[in-house]
């Protein structure tokens, strides 16, 4: 059994950086603006139906229609921001996250609407069924896997440069450790909230984007992704968008691993439940202050 | 703190009485069953604010305790032949240990941490159940046909009944609420959520009282889920056990006022009105608009009203207030 | 025969990481004595409170008080036994009115809501906050809430009250009748450990003081003896100021 060690450690490698990739987005949301974005699965969604659409309508593979879906969901964020999240941002309580839940009914069937509940594909992507052989056949990773992996990885990194090196980058930085200095040190938080969202919608464009390529689309295809988000940005620590990305690699070994030997229909139940454990230990997540 | 009950107590005895009342009134159907949504959701924000509005920690995964009463009262009959009732007590037995058992290392977490635990909790139970085979997994139980009888928790055509036995679980939780609220255990969850440290400091053990909390919380949450099952005669995990439940139950309390007896009568008359008239109205054609539809209202009334309607009754003019 | 203390601490030491907080303290503190605990900032003093009430678990040491072993006791262990400490910053429960305070405090020794609202009453009355006990806690002035605080922790009905600077930031009216209350506590049989760092209003009542430097014990004695210590007045002044008789 052993043997197939290096596969589940790589097959949950390259599932963990789009994990990262997402859950770094909606650590952004949660760090800079204290929101629980219920939503943002159905953000992941949409990028995957458009991606699919981009696909079906104008021929174009997922890899190239990915800068276009990056900026399509910023664009979702963004104006989700400025007509919906803008208005409960600073409210103190739940209503914040409560409008994201109505969002995420919404975003939901709004899609079911549209496109019907039917299962769509992407048949005959550039990465489709290929493979790379490692180590004689012991070690085989699928094409699309490691592009999304690689995809992710990029993205995850142009976030992180972003948000250190440049300036609207620090200002994202300096607003969520301290929303009120920050206003006082001119920064324009009006921007930054609603670049953040932004940001974060073009994390899960991009994540879109790649997973469209061989995960099957319909309107709840989001919504198990949005929920793993939330438990991937609460293990890592709230706030802590390092933290995000390392326990989103965590938690998609955990879930290879886990998978194979609990089967997969509890592998889900599986992430949830390293939640629960690992926070007795680490109660402010795994890399919290 | 006396005057205010007792300010209360007659308006709210005039509105339960109402409620009690309102199916009488009228002999449609889609009305009758408007109304017995309303109560159960009322009785499950009562239930819900046990936890939250007194003890202030936000659960989102209430709906673990709503499924396991469904599924408890649907197996009892379906695969016992037992009456129902039965399996209604033994369901919420079983919610009371469940919540006693997760209590400590969940309430051990602050703030989100706590939420998303909560949230994490109800997932693995819906997880669990999707892959069952005692309970048929995701295909979820059918509740065979009885004869109609109280004994048997059916009345088929009649909406009456189940009304009745929806209001009088719902008076359970109101009257379980207000018994909390005004007794030395909900002052003690009040003085944990309002400063923990100092709660501490005066002889109380902050886990002991919040077990507490969820475990009457959720016991009551239970007897709802036994009613939905026998009102529905078919549940399965996505409905039981669904997020979207357990945030519908936050959603009608924070709507109506977190932390007031009224919150959930309130929110739960504005919410769940709206919510099945869209879905008698629009949702035939299975398209989804009626959902839609609810979706935008909960967003244009969150970023509306977002201390609720009992924030906004009470807000008294800045000139009444003792001082910042 | 000599009676045994009422608050015996030996060796109590408190790390944190690298940060040593607390170095083998041990003191003694007598039932009805009231004992001044100073020292400069971040002396250990605080954290001394912590240790001993059992918010913090001691690194190493004993604490026994009423012939009980409480080291590492939890807080609302220790309150039970008789041991009820304040907050430096001052912890009142804001959404609650002063009455609700207080009764939190009553319901320890008295569960039942009568009673316990008779015995909160008794309390406010002693402290003179009966007038403000509809008042909800977040409208009160500091120094309110500091009496709020000492009246929530009388309604426990303690034999140790452990005092964390409550005299901070009062002016000196409010000082005095601070100080008066002390006393009023004294003659009710009440033991107060104090810390403190007003100096005018602790050394006047106090029976003894012990003095905290950089976690340890450096003086303990008669405060007119330890106002002249050389010793104390280094650790609070530094090395270029001398006692004068």
């Amino acid at each position: 059994m052993l043997f197939l060690l290096p596969q589940m450690v790589a097959s949950g490698l390259m599932l963990g950086f789009v994990y990262a990739l997402v859950a770094v987005g909606l650590s952004l949301i949660w760090g800079v603006m204290d929101i629980i974005n219920f939503a943002y699965g159905e953000f992941l969604m949409l990028g995957m139906y458009s991606t699919f659409w981009f696909f079906s309508l104008f021929r174009m593979d997922p890899l190239f229609s990915l800068p276009i879906q990056a900026m399509v969901v910023f664009l979702l964020g963004f104006v989700v921001y400025k007509l919906l999240i803008k208005r409960v941002v600073d409210v103190p309580g739940l209503s914040a996250l409560l409008a994201t839940f109505g969002l995420r009914i919404f975003l939901r069937n709004l899609a079911q609407f549209l496109w019907t509940p039917d299962y769509r594909f992407i048949n005959e992507a550039i990465v489709a069924d290929r493979k790379i052989m490692l180590f004689d056949g012991m070690l085989i990773l699928g094409m699309p896997q490691l592009v999304a992996a690689l995809g992710s990885i990029l993205m995850t990194l142009a976030v992180f440069y972003f948000i250190q090196k440049t300036r609207m980058g620090r200002a994202i930085q300096a607003t969520s450790m301290d929303k009120d200095a920050a206003r006082l040190m001119g920064i324009d938080t009006e921007k930054v909230y609603s670049l953040t969202f932004g940001i974060a919608g073009a994390c899960v464009g991009v994540a879109a984007a790649l997973l469209a390529s061989f995960y099957p689309i319909y309107p709840e295809a989001g919504s198990i992704y949005g929920l793993i988000a939330l438990v991937i940005v609460a293990l890592g620590g709230f706030g802590n968008i390092k933290g995000a990305l390392y326990s989103g690699v965590i938690i998609g070994l955990t879930e290879s691993i886990g998978g194979f030997f609990l089967g997969a229909e509890f592998k889900y139940a599986l992430i949830f439940l390293i939640y629960l454990v690992v926070l007795q230990f680490r109660p402010k997540g795994l890399f919290g202050w | 703190m006396n005057s205010g009950w007792k300010i209360q107590r007659g308006p709210l005895i005039a509105a339960a009485a109402v409620m009690g009342l309102l199916p009488l009134l009228t002999s449609n159907v889609n009305l009758q069953h408007i109304l017995i949504l309303l109560v159960m959701y009322a009785g499950l924000g009562e239930a819900w604010n046990i936890v939250t509005g007194l003890a202030g920690q936000t659960s989102f995964g209430h709906s673990a305790f709503f499924g396991i009463g469904a599924y408890a009262a649907a197996v009892a009959y379906w695969k016992y032949g037992a009456s129902p009732w039965i399996g209604m007590a033994v369901g919420s037995l079983i919610a009371a240990a469940v919540a006693a058992a997760i209590s400590y290392p969940v309430f051990r977490l602050e703030g989100k941490y706590f939420s998303i635990a909560t949230l994490a909790f109800g997932e693995i139970v819906l997880q669990i159940f999707k892959s069952w085979d005692y309970v048929d997994g995701a295909t979820g139980i059918i509740i065979p046909v009885a004869p109609a009888s109280l004994l048997n928790f059916q009345f088929h055509g009649l909406k009456i009944p189940y009304f009745y036995i929806a209001y009088a679980i719902f008076l359970v939780s109101l009257v379980t609420f207000l018994a909390v609220e005004r007794s030395r255990f909900g002052l003690y969850l009040k003085a944990i959520k309002n400063n923990q440290d100092a709660a501490m400091s005066l002889g109380i053990n902050p886990a002991k009282y919040k077990l507490m909390s969820m475990v009457v919380s959720a016991a009551i949450t239970a007897l709802f889920g036994s009613f939905y099952a026998q009102y529905i005669l078919y549940i399965d995990p996505f409905m039981v056990f669904s997020l979207d439940l357990s945030l519908k139950i936050v959603l009608l309390t924070v709507l109506g006022g977190l932390g007031s007896v009224w919150g959930p009568i309130l929110g739960s008359a504005l919410l769940i009105p709206l919510s099945e008239y869209t879905r008698i109205s629009m949702g035939g054609t299975g398209k989804g608009i009626d959902l839609m539809v609810f979706g935008l209202l909960i967003m244009l009334v969150t970023s509306f009203r977002p201390k609720g309607i009992v924030g906004m009754l009470t807000a008294r003019p800045r000139a009444a207030k003792g001082g910042a | 025969m000599e009676q045994a203390p009422l608050l015996s601490v030996r060796d109590l030491t408190m790390r944190f990481g690298s940060l040593l907080a607390n170095d083998k303290v041990s003191f003694d503190v007598e039932k009805g004595q009231i004992v001044a605990l100073i020292g400069p900032n971040g002396a250990g003093k605080t954290t001394c409170f912590s240790c001993l009430s059992g918010f913090y678990a001691p690194t190493s040491g004993k604490v026994r008080f009423d012939g009980h072993d409480t080291t590492g006791m939890k807080p609302y262990h220790t309150c039970r036994l008789g041991m009820t400490r304040t907050f430096q910053v001052v912890k009142t429960m804001g959404d609650m009115t002063v009455e609700e305070n207080v009764l939190i405090g009553a319901f320890l020794r008295h569960p039942d809501m009568s009673t316990a609202k008779a015995r909160a009453k008794e309390a406010m009355e002693a402290t003179g906050m009966l007038h403000l006990a509809g008042k909800f806690g977040k409208s009160l002035t500091i120094a309110d809430r500091k009496r709020l605080e000492i009246t929530r922790a009388l309604a426990t009905e303690p034999k140790l009250l452990m005092l964390d600077e409550t005299m901070a930031g009062l002016n000196p009216t409010e000082t005095r009748e601070a100080m008066d209350l002390c006393l009023k506590l004294k003659g009710r049989g009440i033991t107060l450990i104090i810390v403190e760092h007003v100096m005018e209003a602790i050394m006047p009542i106090s029976d003894k003081a012990i003095v905290l430097d950089s976690g340890r014990k450096i003086a303990e004695g008669r405060p007119s003896d330890i106002v002249r210590d050389e010793v104390v007045i280094k650790a609070y002044l530094g090395e270029n100021y001398n006692a004068k008789s």
